[in-house]
């Protein structure tokens, strides 16, 4: 796909063939690099296996890395080979070939660049509705649902904290974030005060806590691990700070935590206010 | 053509030293801003002092600093001399339609009406506020050496970020359009001055004003939110929102008003024979720019002022209780946001393909290509706005339709990439300054480009939204685009506007340590946002502090560049002082063919233009590669 084109009719004698020496280049760059990127860099790609979701994303950010590729060799090398190749002479004053396009070179690439782009959006779009969202907020009525049981969890995030209730559990209220391994969680995320974002690194999960919005987030654990919680949006001064560990435990362990938080907890129960989906920030005085 | 020196008016130099200060020029500019300000600050004590008294002390008083503010920017103005033809018109006096045209230094220093001033006093000024912006840059990077906060406090720290990011969003955004547009669009279209050149004056002024604006917001407890500026936070912010708002919305008329002036004149003042089809590639850019900014600009303004409502009467358009949205802000912020960034990146492409055949000695290569390019990002930019929310929970089933949208700009990015390599193809390149600086363009655009696309798709961009990949991804875009494109301008315009020569082996120095490390910056940034390091914290974790210790190092060297730059300008401009030939590039471009230095006028007589610029090369004589084939 070089820009030479119908140049190449004007061969001047002696005067290498150019389009076919960069197109070979670029192809053997390309063929070197394209494994090197899918199966030695790929395993590697963030954010690792600790969700579902965070495995979709590896094979996402493998997939466009290798789409990437080719793209990028295809002007790095050109833009190194044209350096070389068609160099003025030192102190010359010689012009260059008085071409001012190329109708089929265009063409083709507006052809594939456009196949390209129309290509990314459709894989974007399945992967991101097959996958319920990959990680993450999906407004307070997501398109797509897992089908079988759920488990809640609500996220308040405030400055400059997240808590955690869980609804089915009497609606306790904690510091603490305890998921169970491979049980599909419906994280509820939700602000008191500013705009925050609940990023779960390792699960892949990312969804911003906007006040009075109910933002729902789908994510499947599937590794015995602690992860790391960070606030992404910015949130006032203690925005650096306001991070947190997560922890995925078995079924058993979490069953045994969650009971113990929910004795624990209990006193204070009774002065939270009833859980809802949403929790209006207060105290609100405005209009005078 | 014949070159008409700025005549010396008689007497300009015997008058005494307190004749030539007292008139309107910045002197009086500065002492009715200042007056202004008090003005203003006494009546918003009044209307907002006692209200105040229950809930905070009377310096939070937001409504005194926007009337001061206000009244500042009103008392700069006037004492500028902006009021003086309006008045003048409405005593039915004659008034001045020309503005110290062909006067002395003084003319830099106020109103001129004429357009190269401007430019000049455009590219000091903005150079000014860049260098304040690269301060806080570097100081950003001292505080990121350690894991955790040692430096600066956390709330100097998120000052020293939105300083840093507002500063240079807001200034460069006439970053070319005003240095280097208003100085050569009008020779480029053979018209000797903008269409409004009081307009052209008064955009660099309201800039200049805005500037300054945003940097007293120190003495008001800086601001907490970062360029973006997010509602309800900014509601809850100290009196040093306050500039930002301020700031913001005086750029935003600004941007405006030099969009217009832009647009008018070169739809209606182009020399006769210019056709669309003849306009130099860099004047399309500007074209191109300037219907982005009338379009989006003025969605800001109307942001700021709802912003500053609800900061001052308590008014509820970000305020979830009081029936308003913390979307809404969103929404609006970045429906002008996103065409925003494309108003930083098209006068990058122009540059680059205005310069490219002139050192490759051949034809622009796809010229309706690249035209379409540029109108087509022009265009698309205003489709994207809601992919800065992705995982916001806003519209989520819309986000298919974002993603496509984001995804289908860079189809005419790289229309802009294939004239580029087109032109690059069997060219007789010169490795000048100018040519390093656009090859490196290339790359580092390449870069912004092929990372964009982990940022349009919305699986990916769960992870790296919010992170160091996206400010990573916009610096190569901004600065390896723009402000490359930007230092690729100066060495190439240079010997036209000032007239003086740059040392060759310190500009080559400049290039090389500035895109070295430059990369070695700002690729490491990427790696550090794909491994967890969301933006705007002063505290991270510390496995990644060599990486960032790597990218802080790094930074300080690309600001050393910048020094080397300012050694060399200066060196250049006031010790050397090598007159510069008056087309050293062998250009064919219209602005090259006018005497150094540019007479007032620009040209005693209007060019008949009959062909475009790109007038290079030597025909083929074999079959084949007709010119005919231009722009499929």
């Amino acid at each position: 796909m070089s820009s030479s084109g119908a140049a190449g009719h004007a061969q001047v004698p002696g005067e290498p063939n150019h389009t076919r020496r960069f197109a070979t280049i670029w192809i053997v760059a390309t063929l070197i690099a394209l494994p090197l990127v899918i199966f030695v860099l790929g395993p590697h790609m963030p954010p690792g296996n600790g969700s579902e979701q965070a495995s979709g994303k590896v094979t996402d950010n493998t997939v466009l890395a290798a789409m990437a590729t080719p793209v990028m060799l295809l002007v790095v090398i050109y833009l190194i080979y044209s350096t070389i190749a068609f160099r003025q002479p030192k102190g010359g004053a010689l012009e260059g070939p008085a071409v001012r396009g190329d109708a089929r070179v265009q063409t083709a690439w507006i052809v594939i660049t456009s196949a390209l782009v129309l290509s990314l959006a459709v894989y974007g779009t399945v992967r991101l509705e097959s996958d319920y969202g990959a990680g993450s907020g999906n407004g307070p009525s997501p398109l797509v649902v897992p089908s079988g049981p759920k488990l809640p969890v609500q996220v308040i995030a405030q400055q400059w904290q997240f808590t955690y209730r869980y609804p089915t559990y009497g609606g306790i209220e904690t510091t603490h974030l305890y998921l169970p391994v491979d049980r599909m969680i419906e994280l509820h995320v939700t602000s008191i005060d500013v705009i925050h974002s609940f990023w779960a690194y390792q699960l892949g999960v990312k969804a911003d806590a906007n006040p009075d919005v109910d933002n729902i987030a789908f994510v499947k654990p599937t590794k015995l691990e602690t992860f790391d919680v960070r606030c992404a949006e910015l949130c006032g001064i203690w925005h650096g700070y306001m991070r947190d560990k997560g922890h995925v435990v078995t079924q058993a362990a979490f069953e045994t935590w969650i009971h113990e938080q929910q004795s624990r907890l209990a006193p204070a129960r009774k002065v939270l206010p009833p859980y809802r989906r949403t929790y209006l920030p207060e105290p609100i005085r405005r209009g005078g | 053509m014949t070159s008409t020196a700025a005549p010396v008016p008689p007497g300009a130099t015997s008058r005494p030293l307190w004749r030539r200060l007292a008139g309107f020029n910045l002197l009086s500019a500065v002492i009715l801003g200042v007056a202004g300000y008090y003005i203003g600050w006494l009546i918003g004590h009044h209307i907002g002092g006692p209200s105040y008294k229950y809930e905070a002390s009377a310096d939070e008083n937001d409504v005194a600093l926007l009337l001061g503010y206000a009244g500042g920017v009103v008392g700069f103005l006037v004492g500028l001399g902006f009021a003086n033809y309006p008045i003048s018109r409405m005593l039915g006096r004659p008034a001045s339609l020309r503005e110290k045209e062909g006067e002395g230094v003084g003319r830099y220093f106020g109103l001129c009406t004429d357009h190269k001033v401007v430019g000049i006093q455009y590219l000091v000024g903005i150079g000014l506020f860049l260098f304040i912006g690269g301060l806080n840059a570097m100081l950003i990077r001292v505080e990121l050496l350690k894991p955790s906060a040692t430096f600066v406090g956390p709330n100097q720290y998120l000052s020293l970020v939105g300083m840093h990011g507002t500063m240079m969003i807001g200034m460069m955004t006439s970053g070319v359009l005003g240095p280097f547009a208003n100085y050569f669009v009008p020779i480029m279209i053979g018209a000797r001055r903008m269409a409004f050149p009081r307009v052209e004056a008064l955009t660099f002024w309201l800039l200049m004003a805005a500037g300054f604006i945003l940097v007293t917001t120190i003495f008001f407890g800086g601001f907490p939110t970062g360029w973006t500026g997010y509602a309800p936070l900014n509601d809850q912010a100290v009196r040093g929102m306050d500039s930002y708002i301020c700031f913001f919305a005086l750029v935003g008329v600004s941007m405006t008003l030099l969009g217009l002036n832009m647009v008018v004149t070169i739809v209606t003042m182009r020399a006769p024979g210019l056709t669309w089809s003849r306009l130099p590639i860099f004047v399309w850019s500007v074209l191109a720019t300037g219907v982005t900014m009338v379009l989006a600009a003025p969605m800001l303004i109307a942001t700021l002022l709802m912003a500053a409502l609800d900061r001052t009467i308590n008014t509820s358009f970000f305020v979830v209780g009081g029936g308003g949205s913390s979307y809404l802000f969103q929404n609006l912020f970045w429906f002008f946001g996103h065409p925003e960034v494309y108003i930083l990146a098209l006068p990058g492409f122009g540059i680059v393909l205005e310069l490219l055949p002139v050192f490759t000695r051949k034809p622009l290569w796809g010229y309706r290509l690249a035209v379409a390019g540029m109108f087509g990002v022009s265009l698309m930019s205003f489709f994207v706005w809601q992919h800065h929310l992705f995982v916001s929970g806003i519209n989520a089933d819309l986000r298919p339709f974002f993603m496509l949208s984001t995804e289908i700009i860079s189809i005419p990015t790289g229309f802009i990439f294939l004239c580029v390599m087109g032109t690059l193809w069997k060219a007789r390149t010169t490795f000048t300054v100018p040519m390093l600086f656009c090859l490196a363009w290339t790359f580092n655009f390449l870069i912004g480009g092929l990372t964009g696309v982990f940022l349009s798709d919305t699986p990916s961009d769960t992870d790296t939204h919010g992170s160091f990949f996206v400010l990573a991804h916009f610096h190569y875009t901004i600065v390896g685009g723009l402000v490359f494109a930007f230092f690729g301008a100066i060495y190439y315009w240079a010997p036209k506007m000032i007239g003086l020569r740059f040392n060759e082996r310190l500009s080559k120095l400049h290039f090389w340590l500035m895109f070295v490390s430059f990369n070695s910056t700002f690729l490491p940034l990427f790696a550090l946002g794909m491994l967890g390091m969301p933006r705007r914290v002063s505290s991270y974790a510390p496995s990644l502090q060599t990486l960032n210790d790597w990218a802080s190092v790094s930074a300080f060297v690309l600001g050393f560049s910048m020094l080397i730059f300012l050694y060399n300008a200066v060196r250049s401009l006031i010790f050397v002082r090598a007159p510069a030939e008056s087309n050293p590039w062998r250009s064919k471009s219209l602005e090259w063919q006018v005497p150094t230095p540019v007479p007032v006028h620009n040209f005693d007589q209007i060019p008949v233009v009959d062909s475009d610029p790109y007038d290079y090369g030597v025909p083929l004589l074999s079959g084949g590669a007709q010119p005919a084939t231009a722009g499929a």
